[in-house]
Protein backbone atom coordinates (compact mmCIF):
# COMPACT_ATOMS: atom_id res chain seq x y z
CA UNK A 1 0.00 0.00 0.00
CA UNK A 2 3.19 2.30 0.79
CA UNK A 3 4.77 4.13 -2.59
CA UNK A 4 7.80 3.01 -2.51
CA UNK A 5 9.27 4.84 -5.68
CA UNK A 6 8.86 7.73 -7.81
CA UNK A 7 8.31 5.02 -10.53
CA UNK A 8 5.41 3.19 -9.05
CA UNK A 9 3.41 6.49 -8.38
CA UNK A 10 3.48 7.29 -12.29
CA UNK A 11 0.24 7.69 -13.60
CA UNK A 12 0.97 4.30 -15.88
CA UNK A 13 1.83 2.28 -12.81
CA UNK A 14 -2.26 1.72 -12.33
CA UNK A 15 -1.99 -1.81 -14.11
CA UNK A 16 0.80 -2.91 -11.19
CA UNK A 17 -1.17 -1.54 -8.70
CA UNK A 18 -4.21 -3.80 -10.00
CA UNK A 19 -2.04 -7.03 -9.58
CA UNK A 20 -0.75 -6.08 -6.66
CA UNK A 21 -4.65 -5.37 -5.11
CA UNK A 22 -6.63 -7.64 -7.03
CA UNK A 23 -9.10 -8.99 -4.72
CA UNK A 24 -9.80 -6.21 -3.51
CA UNK A 25 -10.23 -4.48 -7.12
CA UNK A 26 -12.09 -7.05 -8.27
CA UNK A 27 -14.72 -7.07 -4.70
CA UNK A 28 -14.79 -3.01 -5.38
CA UNK A 29 -15.39 -3.63 -9.55
CA UNK A 30 -18.56 -5.90 -8.21
CA UNK A 31 -19.86 -3.77 -5.26
CA UNK A 32 -20.05 -1.08 -7.88
CA UNK A 33 -21.56 -3.16 -10.75
CA UNK A 34 -24.34 -3.96 -8.33
CA UNK A 35 -24.73 -0.50 -6.92
CA UNK A 36 -25.32 0.81 -10.21
CA UNK A 37 -27.92 -2.10 -11.86
CA UNK A 38 -30.07 -2.81 -9.04
CA UNK A 39 -30.91 1.01 -8.17
CA UNK A 40 -32.09 1.10 -11.98
CA UNK A 41 -34.07 -1.73 -12.09
CA UNK A 42 -36.02 -1.18 -9.38
CA UNK A 43 -36.45 2.54 -10.28
CA UNK A 44 -37.64 1.72 -13.12
CA UNK A 45 -40.18 -0.78 -11.40
CA UNK A 46 -41.34 2.41 -9.74
CA UNK A 47 -40.90 4.93 -12.40
CA UNK A 48 -43.79 2.49 -14.67
CA UNK A 49 -46.79 3.04 -12.31
CA UNK A 50 -45.61 6.79 -11.53
CA UNK A 51 -45.42 7.44 -15.51
CA UNK A 52 -48.63 5.71 -16.48
CA UNK A 53 -50.36 8.05 -13.84
CA UNK A 54 -48.51 11.15 -15.53
CA UNK A 55 -50.31 10.17 -19.03
CA UNK A 56 -53.67 8.75 -17.84
CA UNK A 57 -54.61 11.89 -15.51
CA UNK A 58 -53.26 14.71 -17.82
CA UNK A 59 -53.21 16.80 -14.93
CA UNK A 60 -50.48 14.35 -12.43
CA UNK A 61 -48.05 15.03 -15.04
CA UNK A 62 -47.38 18.98 -14.59
CA UNK A 63 -46.56 18.11 -10.70
CA UNK A 64 -44.94 14.96 -11.21
CA UNK A 65 -42.24 15.97 -13.42
CA UNK A 66 -41.59 19.38 -11.23
CA UNK A 67 -41.09 16.89 -8.16
CA UNK A 68 -39.34 14.55 -9.62
CA UNK A 69 -37.16 17.39 -11.53
CA UNK A 70 -35.94 18.61 -7.85
CA UNK A 71 -35.58 14.94 -6.30
CA UNK A 72 -32.41 15.07 -8.86
CA UNK A 73 -31.09 18.17 -7.51
CA UNK A 74 -30.82 16.90 -4.18
CA UNK A 75 -26.63 16.26 -3.96
CA UNK A 76 -25.94 12.73 -3.57
CA UNK A 77 -23.72 13.42 -0.92
CA UNK A 78 -26.21 14.49 1.37
CA UNK A 79 -28.93 12.19 0.73
CA UNK A 80 -26.66 9.63 1.08
CA UNK A 81 -26.91 11.12 4.51
CA UNK A 82 -29.91 12.01 5.11
CA UNK A 83 -31.40 8.70 4.04
CA UNK A 84 -31.18 6.54 6.98
CA UNK A 85 -32.56 9.20 9.38
CA UNK A 86 -35.80 9.84 7.47
CA UNK A 87 -36.35 5.89 6.50
CA UNK A 88 -35.34 5.44 10.21
CA UNK A 89 -32.51 2.87 9.43
CA UNK A 90 -29.32 2.54 11.19
CA UNK A 91 -26.95 5.56 10.00
CA UNK A 92 -23.97 2.88 8.93
CA UNK A 93 -27.00 1.03 6.85
CA UNK A 94 -26.16 -0.86 3.48
CA UNK A 95 -28.76 0.22 2.09
CA UNK A 96 -28.45 3.75 2.21
CA UNK A 97 -26.84 4.00 -0.81
CA UNK A 98 -28.89 1.64 -3.47
CA UNK A 99 -31.88 3.40 -2.17
CA UNK A 100 -30.37 7.00 -2.59
CA UNK A 101 -29.54 5.59 -6.61
CA UNK A 102 -32.93 4.19 -6.51
CA UNK A 103 -34.91 8.29 -5.84
CA UNK A 104 -32.57 9.21 -8.59
CA UNK A 105 -32.76 6.53 -11.10
CA UNK A 106 -36.68 7.10 -10.66
CA UNK A 107 -36.40 10.99 -10.87
CA UNK A 108 -35.08 10.70 -14.32
CA UNK A 109 -36.96 7.32 -15.53
CA UNK A 110 -40.79 8.95 -14.93
CA UNK A 111 -40.32 11.27 -17.35
CA UNK A 112 -39.16 8.73 -19.94
CA UNK A 113 -41.60 6.30 -19.12
CA UNK A 114 -44.48 8.75 -19.17
CA UNK A 115 -42.96 10.42 -22.54
CA UNK A 116 -42.66 7.05 -24.13
CA UNK A 117 -45.79 6.14 -23.33
CA UNK A 118 -47.40 9.31 -25.11
CA UNK A 119 -45.27 8.59 -28.18
CA UNK A 120 -47.81 5.72 -28.54
CA UNK A 121 -50.45 6.83 -31.86
CA UNK A 122 -53.99 7.74 -30.78
CA UNK A 123 -54.69 5.49 -33.57
CA UNK A 124 -53.01 2.44 -32.22
CA UNK A 125 -54.52 2.62 -28.47
CA UNK A 126 -58.21 3.17 -29.61
CA UNK A 127 -57.44 0.53 -31.78
CA UNK A 128 -56.63 -1.57 -29.16
CA UNK A 129 -59.29 -0.70 -26.83
CA UNK A 130 -62.05 -1.55 -29.67
CA UNK A 131 -60.47 -4.23 -30.34
CA UNK A 132 -61.20 -5.54 -26.86
CA UNK A 133 -57.78 -4.98 -24.66
CA UNK A 134 -58.53 -5.00 -21.06
CA UNK A 135 -56.26 -1.60 -19.29
CA UNK A 136 -53.85 -3.92 -17.94
CA UNK A 137 -53.32 -6.16 -21.47
CA UNK A 138 -53.36 -2.79 -23.27
CA UNK A 139 -50.52 -1.23 -20.81
CA UNK A 140 -48.53 -4.51 -21.07
CA UNK A 141 -48.94 -5.96 -24.68
CA UNK A 142 -49.41 -2.38 -26.18
CA UNK A 143 -48.47 0.43 -24.85
CA UNK A 144 -45.17 -0.46 -22.97
CA UNK A 145 -43.95 -2.67 -25.89
CA UNK A 146 -44.43 0.30 -27.97
CA UNK A 147 -42.74 2.58 -26.08
CA UNK A 148 -39.34 0.56 -25.16
CA UNK A 149 -37.12 2.19 -27.59
CA UNK A 150 -37.57 5.71 -25.66
CA UNK A 151 -37.72 3.98 -22.14
CA UNK A 152 -34.18 1.94 -23.24
CA UNK A 153 -32.83 5.21 -24.32
CA UNK A 154 -33.41 6.82 -20.71
CA UNK A 155 -32.10 3.74 -19.17
CA UNK A 156 -29.01 4.51 -20.89
CA UNK A 157 -28.40 7.87 -19.00
CA UNK A 158 -29.82 6.66 -15.59
CA UNK A 159 -27.56 3.33 -15.84
CA UNK A 160 -24.15 5.48 -16.73
CA UNK A 161 -25.45 8.56 -14.09
CA UNK A 162 -25.58 5.77 -11.40
CA UNK A 163 -21.89 4.38 -12.03
CA UNK A 164 -20.64 7.86 -11.38
CA UNK A 165 -22.86 8.72 -8.66
CA UNK A 166 -22.12 5.71 -7.03
CA UNK A 167 -18.03 6.71 -6.87
CA UNK A 168 -19.40 9.47 -4.46
CA UNK A 169 -20.56 6.71 -2.03
CA UNK A 170 -16.92 5.54 -2.04
CA UNK A 171 -15.72 8.62 -0.84
CA UNK A 172 -17.58 8.31 2.53
CA UNK A 173 -16.72 4.89 3.05
CA UNK A 174 -18.85 2.85 1.06
CA UNK A 175 -17.33 -0.29 -0.53
CA UNK A 176 -17.14 0.31 -4.51
CA UNK A 177 -14.77 1.88 -7.08
CA UNK A 178 -15.20 4.96 -5.30
CA UNK A 179 -12.66 3.71 -2.66
CA UNK A 180 -9.92 3.69 -5.32
CA UNK A 181 -9.84 7.60 -5.60
CA UNK A 182 -10.37 7.70 -1.67
CA UNK A 183 -7.43 5.77 -1.48
CA UNK A 184 -4.85 8.06 -4.15
CA UNK A 185 -5.84 11.19 -2.24
CA UNK A 186 -4.72 9.59 0.97
CA UNK A 187 -1.26 7.93 -0.22
CA UNK A 188 -0.85 11.73 -2.09
CA UNK A 189 2.08 13.30 -0.88
CA UNK A 190 3.29 17.03 -2.24
CA UNK A 191 2.86 14.92 -5.79
CA UNK A 192 -0.91 12.96 -6.47
CA UNK A 193 -0.61 9.47 -6.07
CA UNK A 194 -1.72 8.24 -9.70
CA UNK A 195 -2.01 4.53 -9.88
CA UNK A 196 -5.41 4.19 -7.71
CA UNK A 197 -6.91 7.07 -9.45
CA UNK A 198 -6.25 6.05 -12.86
CA UNK A 199 -7.44 2.70 -12.39
CA UNK A 200 -10.62 3.61 -11.07
CA UNK A 201 -11.59 6.07 -13.62
CA UNK A 202 -10.54 3.04 -16.30
CA UNK A 203 -12.78 0.74 -14.34
CA UNK A 204 -15.90 3.05 -13.98
CA UNK A 205 -15.32 3.70 -17.93
CA UNK A 206 -15.52 0.23 -18.42
CA UNK A 207 -17.98 -0.62 -16.54
CA UNK A 208 -20.27 2.10 -18.11
CA UNK A 209 -19.41 1.25 -21.35
CA UNK A 210 -20.54 -2.55 -20.99
CA UNK A 211 -23.87 -1.43 -18.67
CA UNK A 212 -24.41 0.73 -21.59
CA UNK A 213 -23.74 -2.30 -24.22
CA UNK A 214 -25.92 -4.25 -22.13
CA UNK A 215 -29.00 -2.21 -21.92
CA UNK A 216 -28.47 -1.60 -26.29
CA UNK A 217 -28.78 -5.59 -26.69
CA UNK A 218 -31.84 -5.75 -24.98
CA UNK A 219 -33.34 -2.74 -26.46
CA UNK A 220 -32.22 -4.36 -30.04
CA UNK A 221 -33.75 -7.81 -28.95
CA UNK A 222 -37.64 -6.22 -27.62
CA UNK A 223 -37.51 -4.32 -30.89
CA UNK A 224 -36.78 -6.24 -33.83
CA UNK A 225 -39.70 -4.02 -35.29
CA UNK A 226 -38.08 -0.81 -35.15
CA UNK A 227 -34.43 -2.19 -36.93
CA UNK A 228 -37.03 -3.22 -40.02
CA UNK A 229 -39.02 0.15 -40.99
CA UNK A 230 -36.44 2.50 -42.39
CA UNK A 231 -36.42 6.55 -40.08
CA UNK B 1 -79.32 -6.52 -36.37
CA UNK B 2 -78.32 -2.84 -34.71
CA UNK B 3 -80.61 -0.80 -32.91
CA UNK B 4 -80.29 2.31 -31.39
CA UNK B 5 -83.09 3.32 -28.92
CA UNK B 6 -83.37 6.94 -27.75
CA UNK B 7 -79.54 6.68 -28.00
CA UNK B 8 -78.26 9.92 -26.17
CA UNK B 9 -74.87 11.90 -25.41
CA UNK B 10 -75.05 14.64 -23.51
CA UNK B 11 -71.24 15.58 -21.81
CA UNK B 12 -70.97 17.16 -18.74
CA UNK B 13 -70.95 20.63 -20.13
CA UNK B 14 -73.98 20.43 -21.52
CA UNK B 15 -73.20 19.61 -25.39
CA UNK B 16 -75.44 17.07 -27.12
CA UNK B 17 -73.06 15.43 -29.45
CA UNK B 18 -76.09 13.02 -30.43
CA UNK B 19 -79.53 13.45 -29.54
CA UNK B 20 -82.59 10.46 -29.16
CA UNK B 21 -81.28 8.75 -32.04
CA UNK B 22 -83.53 5.90 -33.26
CA UNK B 23 -82.12 3.96 -36.03
CA UNK B 24 -81.85 0.26 -36.95
CA UNK B 25 -79.13 -1.05 -39.17
CA UNK B 26 -80.19 -4.29 -40.66
CA UNK B 27 -78.31 -7.37 -40.64
CA UNK B 28 -76.02 -8.43 -43.44
CA UNK B 29 -76.35 -4.69 -44.73
CA UNK B 30 -74.36 -1.33 -44.96
CA UNK B 31 -75.84 1.33 -43.04
CA UNK B 32 -73.67 4.68 -43.34
CA UNK B 33 -74.07 7.42 -40.98
CA UNK B 34 -72.98 10.78 -43.07
CA UNK B 35 -73.29 14.12 -42.23
CA UNK B 36 -70.97 17.25 -41.19
CA UNK B 37 -68.37 17.68 -39.03
CA UNK B 38 -69.69 17.90 -35.15
CA UNK B 39 -73.20 15.70 -36.26
CA UNK B 40 -72.37 12.91 -33.78
CA UNK B 41 -71.51 10.42 -36.34
CA UNK B 42 -68.66 9.45 -34.93
CA UNK B 43 -69.89 9.55 -31.30
CA UNK B 44 -72.93 7.33 -32.25
CA UNK B 45 -70.63 4.53 -33.63
CA UNK B 46 -68.58 4.53 -30.93
CA UNK B 47 -71.58 3.83 -29.03
CA UNK B 48 -72.24 1.07 -30.13
CA UNK B 49 -68.90 -1.14 -29.00
CA UNK B 50 -69.32 1.28 -25.80
CA UNK B 51 -66.07 3.64 -26.57
CA UNK B 52 -68.55 5.83 -25.71
CA UNK B 53 -71.42 5.44 -23.05
CA UNK B 54 -74.30 6.95 -23.81
CA UNK B 55 -76.25 9.06 -21.27
CA UNK B 56 -79.69 7.52 -21.61
CA UNK B 57 -81.54 5.01 -24.16
CA UNK B 58 -80.31 2.02 -25.17
CA UNK B 59 -78.19 0.40 -28.36
CA UNK B 60 -79.21 -3.14 -29.20
CA UNK B 61 -77.16 -6.31 -31.07
CA UNK B 62 -79.84 -8.58 -32.27
CA UNK B 63 -81.47 -9.02 -28.34
CA UNK B 64 -78.61 -7.99 -26.20
CA UNK B 65 -78.54 -4.68 -24.09
CA UNK B 66 -74.77 -3.48 -25.39
CA UNK B 67 -74.81 -2.45 -21.63
CA UNK B 68 -75.65 -5.65 -20.07
CA UNK B 69 -72.28 -7.21 -20.67
CA UNK B 70 -68.22 -6.40 -19.84
CA UNK B 71 -67.01 -4.00 -22.85
CA UNK B 72 -64.45 -5.79 -23.69
CA UNK B 73 -66.58 -9.12 -24.56
CA UNK B 74 -69.04 -6.64 -26.92
CA UNK B 75 -65.78 -5.40 -28.50
CA UNK B 76 -64.27 -8.79 -29.55
CA UNK B 77 -67.63 -9.67 -31.01
CA UNK B 78 -67.48 -6.15 -33.24
CA UNK B 79 -64.61 -6.20 -35.82
CA UNK B 80 -63.30 -2.47 -36.07
CA UNK B 81 -62.10 -0.89 -38.74
CA UNK B 82 -60.81 3.09 -38.36
CA UNK B 83 -58.60 5.86 -40.52
CA UNK B 84 -55.25 5.48 -40.49
CA UNK B 85 -55.71 1.76 -39.32
CA UNK B 86 -54.42 2.33 -36.50
CA UNK B 87 -52.13 -1.11 -36.53
CA UNK B 88 -49.52 -2.43 -33.75
CA UNK B 89 -46.15 -1.07 -35.10
CA UNK B 90 -44.53 -3.89 -32.43
CA UNK B 91 -46.09 -6.85 -34.08
CA UNK B 92 -45.58 -8.68 -37.22
CA UNK B 93 -48.83 -8.16 -40.27
CA UNK B 94 -49.77 -11.66 -39.27
CA UNK B 95 -49.49 -11.29 -35.48
CA UNK B 96 -51.39 -8.21 -36.10
CA UNK B 97 -54.58 -9.73 -37.74
CA UNK B 98 -54.68 -12.46 -35.11
CA UNK B 99 -54.40 -9.81 -32.42
CA UNK B 100 -58.64 -10.50 -31.75
CA UNK B 101 -58.09 -14.39 -32.01
CA UNK B 102 -54.76 -14.48 -29.48
CA UNK B 103 -57.59 -12.33 -26.99
CA UNK B 104 -59.82 -14.87 -27.10
CA UNK B 105 -57.44 -18.08 -26.79
CA UNK B 106 -57.22 -19.24 -30.32
CA UNK B 107 -54.96 -21.57 -30.75
CA UNK B 108 -51.49 -19.65 -31.96
CA UNK B 109 -50.76 -21.80 -35.12
CA UNK B 110 -54.94 -22.00 -35.84
CA UNK B 111 -55.21 -18.24 -35.88
CA UNK B 112 -52.16 -17.70 -38.08
CA UNK B 113 -53.54 -19.95 -40.56
CA UNK B 114 -56.45 -18.27 -40.48
CA UNK B 115 -54.35 -14.72 -40.72
CA UNK B 116 -52.70 -16.00 -43.53
CA UNK B 117 -55.85 -16.84 -45.58
CA UNK B 118 -57.34 -12.92 -44.80
CA UNK B 119 -53.95 -11.40 -45.46
CA UNK B 120 -55.07 -13.11 -49.19
CA UNK B 121 -58.98 -12.17 -48.94
CA UNK B 122 -57.60 -8.96 -48.61
CA UNK B 123 -55.78 -8.76 -51.71
CA UNK B 124 -51.90 -8.75 -50.04
CA UNK B 125 -49.47 -11.31 -51.04
CA UNK B 126 -48.52 -13.94 -48.35
CA UNK B 127 -45.12 -12.81 -48.49
CA UNK B 128 -46.38 -9.49 -46.25
CA UNK B 129 -46.97 -12.00 -43.04
CA UNK B 130 -43.26 -11.55 -41.34
CA UNK B 131 -42.98 -7.82 -41.80
CA UNK B 132 -43.93 -5.17 -39.98
CA UNK B 133 -46.90 -1.92 -40.42
CA UNK B 134 -44.40 0.42 -40.59
CA UNK B 135 -42.81 -1.53 -43.44
CA UNK B 136 -46.76 -0.89 -46.22
CA UNK B 137 -48.36 2.06 -47.55
CA UNK B 138 -51.40 3.41 -45.87
CA UNK B 139 -53.54 1.97 -48.48
CA UNK B 140 -51.59 -1.52 -47.11
CA UNK B 141 -52.12 -1.14 -43.90
CA UNK B 142 -55.64 -0.53 -44.35
CA UNK B 143 -56.15 -3.76 -45.69
CA UNK B 144 -54.21 -5.42 -42.84
CA UNK B 145 -57.14 -3.23 -41.06
CA UNK B 146 -59.86 -4.81 -42.36
CA UNK B 147 -58.26 -8.01 -42.12
CA UNK B 148 -57.54 -7.86 -38.38
CA UNK B 149 -61.56 -6.80 -37.98
CA UNK B 150 -62.51 -9.89 -39.73
CA UNK B 151 -60.08 -12.35 -37.55
CA UNK B 152 -62.04 -13.76 -35.23
CA UNK B 153 -65.64 -14.01 -38.03
CA UNK B 154 -67.71 -11.17 -36.02
CA UNK B 155 -71.05 -10.27 -37.24
CA UNK B 156 -71.11 -7.14 -36.95
CA UNK B 157 -68.45 -4.45 -38.09
CA UNK B 158 -67.70 -0.60 -37.61
CA UNK B 159 -66.00 1.31 -39.68
CA UNK B 160 -64.75 4.76 -38.69
CA UNK B 161 -63.55 6.35 -42.10
CA UNK B 162 -61.42 3.57 -42.62
CA UNK B 163 -60.87 5.16 -46.33
CA UNK B 164 -60.34 8.62 -46.17
CA UNK B 165 -56.74 8.98 -45.42
CA UNK B 166 -55.20 7.25 -48.57
CA UNK B 167 -55.23 8.45 -52.02
CA UNK B 168 -58.28 8.69 -54.45
CA UNK B 169 -57.32 5.86 -56.71
CA UNK B 170 -56.82 3.65 -53.62
CA UNK B 171 -59.75 4.91 -52.17
CA UNK B 172 -61.53 3.47 -55.28
CA UNK B 173 -59.64 0.55 -55.29
CA UNK B 174 -60.35 -0.35 -51.30
CA UNK B 175 -64.31 0.61 -51.72
CA UNK B 176 -64.55 -1.51 -54.82
CA UNK B 177 -63.04 -4.62 -52.88
CA UNK B 178 -64.59 -3.66 -49.95
CA UNK B 179 -67.70 -4.14 -51.69
CA UNK B 180 -66.87 -6.84 -53.26
CA UNK B 181 -65.88 -8.65 -49.78
CA UNK B 182 -69.18 -7.56 -48.14
CA UNK B 183 -70.79 -9.44 -50.82
CA UNK B 184 -69.03 -12.67 -49.85
CA UNK B 185 -69.51 -12.01 -46.44
CA UNK B 186 -72.47 -10.06 -45.79
CA UNK B 187 -71.48 -8.84 -42.28
CA UNK B 188 -73.89 -6.20 -40.65
CA UNK B 189 -71.79 -2.90 -40.99
CA UNK B 190 -71.84 0.35 -39.69
CA UNK B 191 -69.71 3.22 -41.53
CA UNK B 192 -69.55 6.03 -40.62
CA UNK B 193 -67.86 8.66 -43.71
CA UNK B 194 -68.07 12.32 -44.46
CA UNK B 195 -68.11 12.15 -48.21
CA UNK B 196 -71.45 11.96 -49.33
CA UNK B 197 -70.21 10.33 -52.66
CA UNK B 198 -68.43 7.42 -50.41
CA UNK B 199 -71.90 7.31 -48.54
CA UNK B 200 -74.25 6.33 -51.75
CA UNK B 201 -71.46 4.17 -53.72
CA UNK B 202 -71.32 1.63 -50.29
CA UNK B 203 -74.43 2.41 -48.49
CA UNK B 204 -77.66 -0.23 -48.32
CA UNK B 205 -79.13 2.83 -46.20
CA UNK B 206 -77.62 6.01 -45.60
CA UNK B 207 -78.40 7.85 -42.34
CA UNK B 208 -77.63 11.66 -42.83
CA UNK B 209 -77.19 13.37 -39.59
CA UNK B 210 -77.32 16.95 -38.66
CA UNK B 211 -75.08 18.94 -36.29
CA UNK B 212 -76.52 18.01 -32.64
CA UNK B 213 -76.73 14.63 -33.50
CA UNK B 214 -80.44 14.71 -35.01
CA UNK B 215 -81.23 12.03 -37.68
CA UNK B 216 -82.28 14.12 -40.76
CA UNK B 217 -82.92 11.40 -43.43
CA UNK B 218 -82.25 7.43 -43.57
CA UNK B 219 -82.84 6.07 -47.29
CA UNK B 220 -81.35 4.24 -49.80
CA UNK B 221 -78.92 5.89 -52.15
CA UNK B 222 -81.33 6.10 -54.49
CA UNK B 223 -84.02 7.41 -52.98
CA UNK B 224 -81.68 10.42 -51.05
CA UNK B 225 -80.47 11.52 -54.26
CA UNK B 226 -84.32 12.05 -55.78
CA UNK B 227 -86.39 13.06 -52.67
CA UNK B 228 -84.23 14.70 -50.08
CA UNK B 229 -86.80 15.20 -47.39
CA UNK B 230 -85.41 19.29 -46.86
CA UNK B 231 -83.11 21.86 -48.09
CA UNK B 232 -80.41 20.53 -45.32
CA UNK B 233 -80.28 16.86 -47.08
CA UNK B 234 -81.05 18.48 -50.31
CA UNK B 235 -77.72 20.94 -49.67
CA UNK B 236 -75.62 18.03 -48.15
CA UNK B 237 -76.71 15.59 -50.61
CA UNK B 238 -75.05 18.22 -53.30
CA UNK B 239 -74.69 19.13 -57.23
CA UNK B 240 -75.17 16.94 -59.97
CA UNK B 241 -78.17 15.00 -57.74
CA UNK B 242 -79.50 13.55 -60.84
CA UNK B 243 -77.04 13.04 -63.27
CA UNK B 244 -75.37 11.03 -60.04
CA UNK B 245 -79.24 9.01 -59.02
CA UNK B 246 -78.62 7.93 -62.85
CA UNK B 247 -76.44 5.27 -61.43
CA UNK B 248 -78.89 3.93 -59.84
CA UNK B 249 -81.43 3.30 -62.94
CA UNK B 250 -81.10 0.60 -65.45
CA UNK B 251 -80.36 1.62 -68.80
CA UNK B 252 -82.18 -1.57 -69.40
CA UNK B 253 -80.85 -3.29 -73.05
CA UNK B 254 -79.57 -0.59 -74.77
CA UNK B 255 -80.24 -0.63 -78.55
CA UNK B 256 -77.26 -0.46 -80.52
CA UNK B 257 -74.89 -0.49 -84.10
CA UNK B 258 -72.33 -2.09 -85.21
CA UNK B 259 -69.13 0.16 -84.91
CA UNK B 260 -66.85 -0.91 -87.79
CA UNK B 261 -63.17 -1.61 -86.03
CA UNK B 262 -60.09 -2.46 -86.50
CA UNK B 263 -57.93 -4.77 -84.41
CA UNK B 264 -54.31 -3.81 -82.95
CA UNK B 265 -51.36 -4.66 -85.25
CA UNK B 266 -52.92 -4.81 -88.62
CA UNK B 267 -52.88 -2.28 -90.90
CA UNK B 268 -54.82 1.16 -90.89
CA UNK B 269 -57.42 0.87 -93.78
CA UNK B 270 -57.50 3.82 -95.41
CA UNK B 271 -60.44 5.31 -94.21
CA UNK B 272 -63.72 8.08 -94.81
CA UNK B 273 -64.40 8.21 -91.01
CA UNK B 274 -62.56 10.31 -88.62
CA UNK B 275 -62.60 8.02 -85.84
CA UNK B 276 -62.28 4.62 -85.87
CA UNK B 277 -62.62 1.86 -82.89
CA UNK B 278 -59.43 0.04 -81.92
CA UNK B 279 -59.85 -3.55 -80.39
CA UNK B 280 -57.79 -6.57 -79.52
CA UNK B 281 -58.02 -10.10 -80.51
CA UNK B 282 -60.89 -11.26 -78.50
CA UNK B 283 -62.64 -7.67 -78.79
CA UNK B 284 -62.11 -5.54 -76.50
CA UNK B 285 -61.88 -2.12 -76.92
CA UNK B 286 -58.99 -0.83 -76.55
CA UNK B 287 -59.37 2.84 -77.85
CA UNK B 288 -60.44 5.31 -80.78
CA UNK B 289 -57.80 5.93 -83.88
CA UNK B 290 -58.30 9.74 -85.08
CA UNK B 291 -57.52 8.60 -89.11
CA UNK B 292 -56.75 12.16 -89.90
CA UNK B 293 -53.52 11.59 -87.45
CA UNK B 294 -52.19 9.29 -89.33
CA UNK B 295 -52.11 10.00 -92.81
CA UNK B 296 -48.94 7.69 -93.54
CA UNK B 297 -51.14 4.54 -92.36
CA UNK B 298 -49.13 1.76 -91.19
CA UNK B 299 -49.97 -0.65 -88.20
CA UNK B 300 -52.32 0.23 -84.72
CA UNK B 301 -50.12 0.69 -82.58
CA UNK B 302 -50.65 1.47 -79.02
CA UNK B 303 -49.31 5.34 -79.23
CA UNK B 304 -51.89 6.44 -82.04
CA UNK B 305 -54.61 5.31 -79.37
CA UNK B 306 -56.95 7.88 -77.53
CA UNK B 307 -58.60 6.40 -74.45
CA UNK B 308 -60.56 8.84 -73.01
CA UNK B 309 -63.79 6.92 -73.58
CA UNK B 310 -65.27 5.04 -70.76
CA UNK B 311 -67.30 1.91 -71.49
CA UNK B 312 -70.88 0.89 -70.75
CA UNK B 313 -71.82 -2.11 -69.86
CA UNK B 314 -75.05 -3.72 -71.44
CA UNK B 315 -77.34 -4.08 -68.66
CA UNK B 316 -75.42 -1.20 -66.75
CA UNK B 317 -76.87 1.96 -65.47
CA UNK B 318 -78.03 5.12 -67.68
CA UNK B 319 -74.88 7.01 -66.15
CA UNK B 320 -72.79 4.53 -67.27
CA UNK B 321 -74.39 5.06 -70.82
CA UNK B 322 -74.55 8.59 -70.76
CA UNK B 323 -71.15 9.01 -69.34
CA UNK B 324 -70.02 6.51 -72.56
CA UNK B 325 -71.02 8.55 -74.93
CA UNK B 326 -70.12 12.05 -73.21
CA UNK B 327 -66.26 10.84 -72.51
CA UNK B 328 -65.87 9.38 -76.20
CA UNK B 329 -64.07 11.44 -78.41
CA UNK B 330 -66.19 9.97 -80.93
CA UNK B 331 -69.61 10.69 -79.99
CA UNK B 332 -70.21 7.29 -79.93
CA UNK B 333 -70.70 5.41 -76.71
CA UNK B 334 -68.98 2.31 -76.88
CA UNK B 335 -71.21 -0.76 -74.99
CA UNK B 336 -69.39 -3.89 -74.30
CA UNK B 337 -70.79 -7.32 -72.62
CA UNK B 338 -69.79 -8.41 -69.31
CA UNK B 339 -66.66 -9.93 -70.07
CA UNK B 340 -65.43 -6.68 -71.84
CA UNK B 341 -66.05 -7.25 -75.92
CA UNK B 342 -67.51 -5.27 -78.23
CA UNK B 343 -71.67 -4.85 -78.78
CA UNK B 344 -72.10 -1.89 -80.70
CA UNK B 345 -72.29 1.52 -79.88
CA UNK B 346 -74.78 4.12 -78.87
CA UNK B 347 -75.17 8.46 -79.19
CA UNK B 348 -76.55 10.03 -76.11
CA UNK B 349 -79.25 11.41 -77.80
CA UNK B 350 -80.99 8.06 -77.86
CA UNK B 351 -79.36 7.70 -73.87
CA UNK B 352 -81.31 10.88 -73.62
CA UNK B 353 -84.46 9.64 -74.81
CA UNK B 354 -84.01 6.67 -72.91
CA UNK B 355 -83.76 9.11 -69.34
CA UNK B 356 -87.09 11.06 -70.89
CA UNK B 357 -88.83 8.32 -71.82
CA UNK B 358 -88.41 6.69 -67.84
CA UNK B 359 -92.19 6.13 -66.76
CA UNK B 360 -92.39 8.78 -64.11
CA UNK B 361 -89.25 10.93 -63.62
CA UNK B 362 -89.96 11.72 -60.23
CA UNK B 363 -89.33 8.34 -59.97
CA UNK B 364 -86.04 8.19 -61.11
CA UNK B 365 -83.91 4.96 -58.86
CA UNK B 366 -86.74 4.89 -56.45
Amino acid sequence: MIPLDAASSSPWHFWGYFLDHRSQDLGYLWDHTWLSVVPVVVGLLLALPLGWLSRRYNWVYPPMMSITGLLYTIPSIALFVLIPPLLGLDPLSPLQVPIALSVYSVALLVRVVADGLGAVSPETLQAATAIGFKPLGRFFRVELPIAVPVITAGLRVAIVANVSIVTVAGTIGFDNLGRLFDEGFKLSTDTPYYPPIILGIILCVLLALVLDGLVLLVNRLLTPWRRAVPT
Amino acid sequence: MIRFDQATKRYPDGTVAVDELDLEAPSGKITVLVGPSGCGKTTSLRMINRMIEPTSGTIWLDDTDTASMPAHELRRQIGYVIQHAGLFPHRTIVDNIATVPFLIGTDKRQARARAMELLERVGLDPAFAKRYPGQLSGGQQQRVGVARALAADPPVMLMDEPFSAVDPVVRDQLQDEFLRLQDELGKTIVFVTHDIDEAIKLGDQVAVLRVGGRLAQLAPPAELLSRPVDAFVAGFVGRDRGYRALGFTSAGTIVTRDEPTVTMGESLPGSDGSWLLAVDPSGAPQGWLHLADEPHGGVVEDRMLYRGGTLATQGGTLRGALDACLSSPSGRGIVVDDSGRLIGSTTAREVLALIEGLPDAAEVGA
